[in-house]
């Protein structure tokens, strides 16, 4: 008989018995629809990853000392403090070709203050190439000037959300507030950039110049100093790394490349995403087991079909139906069952990511080859648990079958 | 009738291996039953009788003998051309029906058609309407068996029986679950199907019942005791004439 009518014939079947082909479709609803959902907050947290690391800037290189190094931890116990100096900066910046900006970059917290608004608030104190490398543009405003820098002047520019905390309904710029108790002007502020997928708050900036922001908040005695650095190209970035490296080492008398972690932002990068795939596959291996349980489901219900249609089975081979042809019956139902269970799964992974996304502020990405694999494994699924009871169907007594009782 | 000869069995025995015991259903049967030919096949409960009948309608295999259906060896076919012999030789009819459930009479009907070769839905469904006009229910073919009385549920597995113009029907205590009178129809029907040029091998329980056949075997302990031409054949329509008609035909049951 040909597979049309061997189709009609399954999908009659599975339509006779509405509630029990529900029943078994549930299981691969739950199974896809988990698999979509799963790998599409996965790949929205890879996807947010990567958009973060590129809103680090464009070609930059991070240069820190080490402080895992257990010569440096023994140096900054001894309390010479971090390896690296402002005199690295000029060396970069002199002596490194491909080197478009540089800046130190210095971090520490502290209050903020505007008349009876308070805020808790990141400093950080760079040079004026900062605002280029991290490409922080500005909502209103200015930027400091250069010469700010040098005489460490009490001036800065804040984030949005700085702004909108402090200053509530006012306009900051030309304001002055007090970080620590020590007055600062604000001169411009900052485009907003969001949440990061971290959850953290990119907005939630100060930055000051370095000097003024060592001099009056930090003292030199806990000064600690990154320096970031752009390349002028992606193609010099490892050439500009190792030519920092090799300053680093002659500029610092006794240290080893260990001392100093020279890491651009396709380092940082892999190493982000490599975290998150394992992540992606972490939650699709979940998933994967829940569209495994529904396969079992599909098998169990169809062997307990197979019994409960033994009498059915007798009479169709009884009437001209071949071992073939309850074979195929019985595995085309069980693949009916399992691609449409998958597409109604996709349709409900795909929803429940969309919402889970709007409502828990994620970022979601339904990627096609999430669907194909989903599709795909259901297939399988299908064809693997329907195979079995399709057997011992195929394979009855028919005498036995129809006296079955 | 031409002498053409459809079934021929020779030696034929069957037995059922029941952990250390073997039970011996049929012990060495000779048989030859002729194109065209209604056959009665009587004999005490357990002589072998439904063990016979699966044995020539190919539903199960002999331990040892022969059977040769027009001319060919069964033992010789593969499964591929048993089932197709099963499909559109051989029509078999039940004691106890064996419709699908859940399943539109005119779909019952339909099912040998569709393990068939390719036909058009249209064409199916004209030949199995044609059958359930035959067995006289054609107006109930949107019914589901268990909206049907057993007389009318065994009429739908007439005509299913018949659906595929078969060469020969085999009927295995087809009124064993019905009323006497729905009995008579049923051999009335029978008898109807013969007229048409049908050959009837019929296995019953009651004495009445084979005197509308041609010619009655019996059958005791796996063997036959005795064979002979039917010389007191009645006509079943006549016979339901004289009978008393019940107000609901489909009252018993
Ligand atoms: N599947 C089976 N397994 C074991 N023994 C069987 C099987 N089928 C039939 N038998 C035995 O074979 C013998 C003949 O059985 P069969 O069903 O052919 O009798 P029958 O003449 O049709 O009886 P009845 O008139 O009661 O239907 C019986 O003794 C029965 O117990
Ligand atoms: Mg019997």
């Amino acid at each position: 008989m040909d597979i049309i009518s061997i189709m009609k014939i399954a999908f009659k079947s599975l339509a006779r018995n509405k509630t029990r082909t529900f029943l078994t479709m549930l299981g691969i609803i739950i199974g896809v629809g988990a698999v979509i959902t799963m790998i599409a907050i996965g790949q929205g947290a890879t996807k947010q990853v990567n958009e973060q690391i590129s809103s680090m800037g464009t070609n930059v290189i991070m240069v820190v000392s080490n402080m895992s190094n257990t010569q440096s931890r023994a140096r900054q116990a001894a309390g010479s403090g971090n390896l690296l100096d402002e005199g690295d900066v000029k060396a970069i910046q002199e002596n490194v070709d491909g080197v478009l900006y540089v800046s130190p970059v210095y971090n520490t917290y502290g209050q903020l203050k505007y008349g009876s608004n308070n805020w808790r608030g990141s400093i950080t104190g760079v040079d004026v190439d900062y605002f280029l490398i991290r490409d922080l543009s500005l909502e209103y405003g200015q930027y400091f000037y250069p010469s700010e820098v040098e005489s460490g002047a009490k001036v800065c520019v804040i984030g949005k959300t700085v702004a909108d905390n402090l200053f509530v309904g006012e306009d900051p710029v030309g304001k002055t507030m007090r970080i620590r108790h020590i007055p600062f002007t604000i001169k411009g502020v900052l485009k907003s950039k969001g949440a990061s997928s971290m959850g953290m708050d990119q907005d939630d900036i100060v930055i000051a110049p370095h000097t003024t922001t060592v001099s009056r908040l930090i003292g030199q005695r806990w000064k600690f100093m990154t320096i970031i650095v752009s390349a002028i190209s992606k193609e010099r970035i490892p050439m500009v790394q190792e030519d920092i490296m090799n300053i680093l080492l002659t500029r610092h008398n006794g240290t080893t490349r260990d001392d100093f972690i020279v890491r651009s932002q396709t380092d940082i990068a892999e190493a982000a995403s490599a975290v998150s795939n394992t992540l992606t596959f972490l939650l699709a291996s979940i998933a994967g087991i829940s569209l495994l349980v529904g396969g079992i489901g599909i098998m169990n219900i169809m062997l307990v079909s197979v019994t409960e249609r033994i009498k059915e089975i007798g009479i169709r081979m009884a009437v001209g139906a071949s071992k073939r042809d309850v074979l195929l019956q019985f595995i085309i139902e069980a693949i009916t069952i399992s691609v449409i269970g998958g597409l109604i799964g996709i349709i409900m992974g795909w929803s429940l990511a969309v919402v889970l996304g709007q409502t828990m502020n994620w970022s979601i990405s339904v990627t096609p080859w999430s669907i194909l694999l989903a599709v795909g494994f259901s297939c399988a699924v299908g064809i693997f648990f329907g195979w079995y009871p399709a057997r011992k169907a195929a394979n009855l007594n028919l005498i036995d079958a129809l006296r079955y009782e | 009738m031409d002498n053409n000869i459809l079934i021929s069995v020779r030696d034929l025995t069957k037995s059922y291996q029941m952990g250390e015991i073997s039970v011996h259903a049929l012990r060495g049967i000779n048989l030859d039953i002729d194109e065209g030919d209604f056959v009665a096949i009587m004999g005490p409960s357990g002589s072998g009788k439904t063990t016979f009948m699966n044995l020539l309608g190919c539903l199960d295999k002999p331990t040892s003998g022969s059977y040769f259906l027009d001319g060919i060896n069964v033992a010789e076919m593969d499964d591929k051309a048993i089932t197709q012999v099963r499909n559109q030789k051989i029509g078999y009819v039940f004691q106890a029906f064996y419709l699908l459930p859940r399943t539109t009479a005119l779909e019952n009907v339909e099912l040998p058609l569709l393990y068939r070769h390719k036909m058009s839905s249209k064409e199916r469904r004209e030949k199995a309407m044609q059958a359930l006009e035959i067995v006289g229910l054609a107006d109930r073919a949107k019914h589901y068996p268990n909206q049907l009385s057993g007389g009318q549920q065994q009429r739908v597995a007439i005509a299913r029986a018949i659906v595929n113009d078969p060469a020969f029907i085999l009927a295995d205590e087809p009124t064993g679950n019905l009323d006497s009178r729905t009995s008579v129809e049923v051999l009335e029907l029978f008898q109807k199907l013969h007229s048409q040029g049908k050959t009837i091998i019929l296995v019953t329980h009651e004495y009445d019942l084979s005197h509308y056949a041609l010619r009655i075997i019996t059958f005791r302990d796996g063997k036959v005791i005795s064979d002979a031409p039917n010389l007191d054949v009645h006509i079943a329509s006549e016979d339901l004439k004289k009978m008393p008609q019940l107000d609901i035909e489909e009252e018993v049951l």
